[in-house]
């Protein structure tokens, strides 16, 4: 019953989509306001819709409606409720119907703005994003139904559909097969949802981008109306990002946070060209030059959004994060094919419109500073992108299937990755189409003095490796650079205004949230920066099999194995839970429980480190397994992993920072009239 | 990027410098590859090729064999043998996906198998009918010894469900 009114409000809502985009483009082409009207309200009918079919879903998950066969492939009894209702994003097709009803989310907020002067935009703006969510609904309403039921076919096959199948008899299955144990972990209520707001926030300034493409407006409005929806995305992404880290690091017990897995990569590529775009459209609107790049830039976010999604969800790869192989493909790459293709087809149509109004002038502009803060993007894209796509590559040309693993990529990025470090030491001293390499050096000779600091230090304290001083000082002149804009800026207003440090960094921020919120998040880059060089320099790791008593030594480290327990929880696990004591320099300083979950229903052990962690460093053990014949002797794997922390804390500050930039939008609005707000070059 | 490559005067060094930057790029991805660069065969492909591969880590990937799986917990010695899994895709296709195609590899009496030898961590997903993807070189003894080891298990979300829930 709920079930298929589950399944008729998707095929409503697709319906109500391809009405939205139909009747929207007819209005505009034939002038009839009406109809665009229309087109707004069936659009605004898809959230409400989604909304119902999404708590179909999730009450045919919490109550266990294992007939259901996409609730019997990822719930089972033994799994805490909040697990079952996350369940939603654990397969194919739930996550399909909330990625849609996200979408929905977002494509109606967006279009509740009072669209005034914009009015020619919005019809555009319907049809692009209701094209989109009928195509995410065509999935769900044609190939991955969350609704069929499961029926057993008359030659003894386990079949899903919405109808008996002829000669087939229902199936009503006592209990699910559960999710994947890796997934069972409170990281699923925020990883993938961080993810997908990311992924599917970036349809909004897709949107607009095309609109004005499409009504030829050449002016920057664009950027301006969805300003606040890209850094919504791009924190969103951001934070997905970070989280998937932190799970990783918490759960898959291989003492890091990042592999350069195909799928990892394919969120990192919007990124990527997310963060270009982020820069690169501050040019257009202070100089406007570069017009045809964000256009470019903006097309490219959108496309990678999907491609990272068709890689996840289509068969392609298998990891932690791919779904089963399924039918929808080839769909995927064709929508991906032809969004991309059409989308640049009408950039180059509109190409001459797009003229900027503004030559480079100097190479320590600030435009000039951007510029090569895109192309360093693009090059960690292209080698990311580079690194998923070779074996296909190479097995084309050469017949040989050929990989590259983790080494290539950070052989490849890591100059990169530096180049961008030291232009964010530089790019916040420049001003647009005026700074010299002097009033730079003005500028910068100070901090970079005091950073020269860092490495000497460094290196008589005994961190004699190059790529670690190298970064570590880029890092620090970052730091100090950044610093330095904040004292200078409060100082300035200390003598205008005579305020006092706290409001005068108060009121600096405020009055210029996109910039001082964009430092923020430099310095939580810087951090993170610095957590990254430590673990991947000074990682360092050991081995042993103990009995009850014994211990094993790392660095400043001992640890004793003190006792374990085996033992059966109620919802369906077997538990080999150690004792260990760790010592640090002959102290007693903790009591950590590195476990080994194996899940009777899915037949896999799930590995949980016992971590020490410290601003300092982490300690981090894993439970290998235990000795057959003893059952009591264990083998434990050891990591000590120096400043990891500062990668989370980085990544908390620079959530601080965009949530200050954000800002920019209700601070703009009521400071719009001073100049102080407007101003952003360099004084 | 419209604006740079747009004729006018004094945006010579800007091409310049562009054009540097997307050189140096592209040596570094041709260099990294080079360097990092590993072949990536099935089981009967490295018979089939030999001595011919020189120095180079290959990446091999087949079927894991359950009932061949020893962990010598305290030597974090881990030892199985991996089936032939055909690469074509169309073939694994046709084998009705990853899954039906890996337990039809193993099935297969004909189907050649590689022993492996892995020291360290025994991973979680190592199970029979998985995928294994193993990095590192042949040893003179016939033995494929490992570096890295990667599973995956096509079947986690696919299968049937357990009819009868089972008993505990």
């Amino acid at each position: 019953m709920v079930a298929n009114i589950g399944y008729y409000v998707l095929v409503l809502t697709f319906l109500a989509s391809l009405y939205g985009a139909g009747a929207a483009a007819y209005g505009a082409l034939k002038r009839k306001p009406e109809f665009v009207e229309s087109g707004r309200y069936a659009m605004l009918l898809t959230w409400p819709l989604l909304t119902i079919a999404s708590a179909a879903i999730i009450w045919l998950l919490a109550t266990g409606h294992y007939e259901i066969g996409f609730v019997a492939s990822v719930t089972s009894n033994s799994m805490p409720t909040y697990l079952k209702v996350t369940a939603l994003w654990g397969g194919q097709e739930g996550s399909l119907v909330f990625w849609a009803w996200l979408m929905a989310a977002f494509t109606s907020a967006a279009s509740l703005r009072k669209w005034d002067r914009d009015r020619e935009l919005l019809p555009w703006f319907i049809m692009v994003t209701m094209i989109t969510l009928a195509f995410f609904l065509s999935l769900v309403v044609f190939f991955e139904n969350p609704f069929a039921r499961l029926w057993l076919s008359a030659d003894g096959q386990q079949v899903t559909a919405m109808l008996q199948p002829t000669g087939a008899v229902p199936l009503n299955p006592p209990d699910g097969r559960g999710l994947n144990p890796l997934l069972r972990h409170p990281g699923m209520i925020i990883h993938p949802p961080a993810l997908y707001l990311g992924f599917v926030a970036y349809v909004i300034p897709y949107a607009f981008a095309m609109a004005a493409l499409i009504t030829r407006r050449s002016d920057d409005r664009w950027i301006r109306i969805t300003r606040r929806w890209t850094l919504v995305a791009w924190i969103f992404l951001s934070l997905g990002l970070i989280l998937g880290g932190r799970w990783a690091y918490d759960v898959l017990g291989w003492g890091g946070y990042w592999g350069w897995d195909p799928v990892e990569i394919a969120a990192l590529l919007p990124w990527l060209a997310g963060t270009a775009f982020l820069h690169s459209v501050m040019v257009q609107e202070k100089r406007g030059m570069l017009k045809h790049w964000n256009v470019v830039l903006i097309i490219l976010t959108y496309a990678l959004v999907l491609f990272g999604t068709f890689l996840s969800r289509s068969g392609v790869l298998s990891s932690v994060h791919a779904f089963a192989k399924s039918a929808i493909g080839p769909m995927f790459f064709v929508f991906i094919g032809v969004t991309f293709i059409v989308s640049l087809s009408l950039l180059i149509n509109r190409w001459e419109m797009l003229k900027g109004e503004n030559f480079l002038t100097s190479v320590f502009s600030r435009e000039a500073l951007f510029l090569l803060n895109n192309f360093l993007f693009m090059g960690i894209l292209a080698v990311s992108f580079w690194g998923v796509i070779f074996p296909l590559i190479s097995e084309l040309v050469t017949g040989q299937k050929i990989t590259v693993g983790p080494p290539f990529y950070e052989r490849a990025n890591g100059p990169l990755g530096l180049g961008l470090l030291i232009l964010m030491a530089i790019a916040p001293l420049s001003a647009y189409a005026s700074s010299t390499w002097k009033t730079i050096g003005r500028a910068l000779w100070k901090p970079a003095l005091v950073s020269l600091l860092v490495p000497i230090t460094l290196y008589f304290g005994g961190i004699h490796n190059p790529t670690a001083l190298l970064g570590y000082t880029a890092a620090s002149l970052v730091a100090f650079v950044t610093l330095y804009e904040f004292w200078r800026g409060v100082m300035a207003r200390r003598r205008q205004h005579g305020e006092n440090l706290p409001l005068a960094l108060w009121r600096l921020v405020g009055r210029n949230p996109r910039r001082y919120g964009g430092y923020i998040i430099h310095l939580g880059v810087v951090l993170m920066a610095f957590g990254i060089i430590g673990i991947e320099v000074y990682q360092t790791e050991t081995q042993a099999t103990l009995s009850k008593g014994e211990q094993v030594t790392l660095g400043r480290y001992v640890m004793t194995y003190d006792d374990i327990a085996v033992f059966d929880t109620n919802d369906g696990r077997n538990v080999a839970r150690a004792v260990v004591s760790v010592y640090q320099d002959g102290k007693l300083v903790d009591e950590l429980y590195p476990r080994k979950d194996y899940y009777y229903d899915s037949q896999q052990a799930v590995t949980i480190p016992g971590t020490r962690s410290t601003l300092a460093d982490d300690f981090y053990v894993i439970l290998v397994g235990l000795d057959p014949d003893s059952q009591s002797d264990a083998t434990f794997k050891v990591y000590h992993n120096p400043l990891v922390n500062l990668i989370w804390i980085g990544g908390v500050v620079f959530s601080i920072g965009t949530i200050v930039a954000v800002w920019v939008i209700s601070g703009r609005r009521r400071a719009n009239k001073t100049p102080s707000a407007s101003k952003s070059t360099r004084t | 990027m419209g604006e740079v490559t747009k004729k006018r005067t004094g945006q010579g060094k800007f091409l310049l410098g562009g054009f540097l930057i997307v050189a140096a790029i592209v040596y570094l991805i041709a260099s990294s590859t080079q360097a990092a660069a590993q072949y990536y065969l099935t089981i009967d492909e490295l018979f089939a090729r030999g001595d011919d591969l020189g120095d180079r880590d290959i990446k091999i990937s087949g079927v894991v064999d359950g009932d061949t799986i020893q962990y010598d917990v305290k030597n974090l010695t881990l030892r199985f043998t991996i089936a032939n899994v055909p690469a074509d895709l169309d073939e694994i296709e046709k084998a009705g996906g990853l899954a039906e195609a890996l337990h039809i590899a193993l099935e297969d009496p004909r189907a050649t198998r590689l022993e492996v030898e892995y020291i360290g961590v025994m991973p979680d997903l190592l199970r029979d009918e998985a995928q294994a993807i193993v990095t590192g070189r042949m040893g003179e003894d016939g033995i494929f010894h490992a570096d890295e080891l990667l599973l995956k298990c096509p079947t986690r979300y696919e299968g049937d469900v357990p009819l009868q829930a089972e008993d505990g």
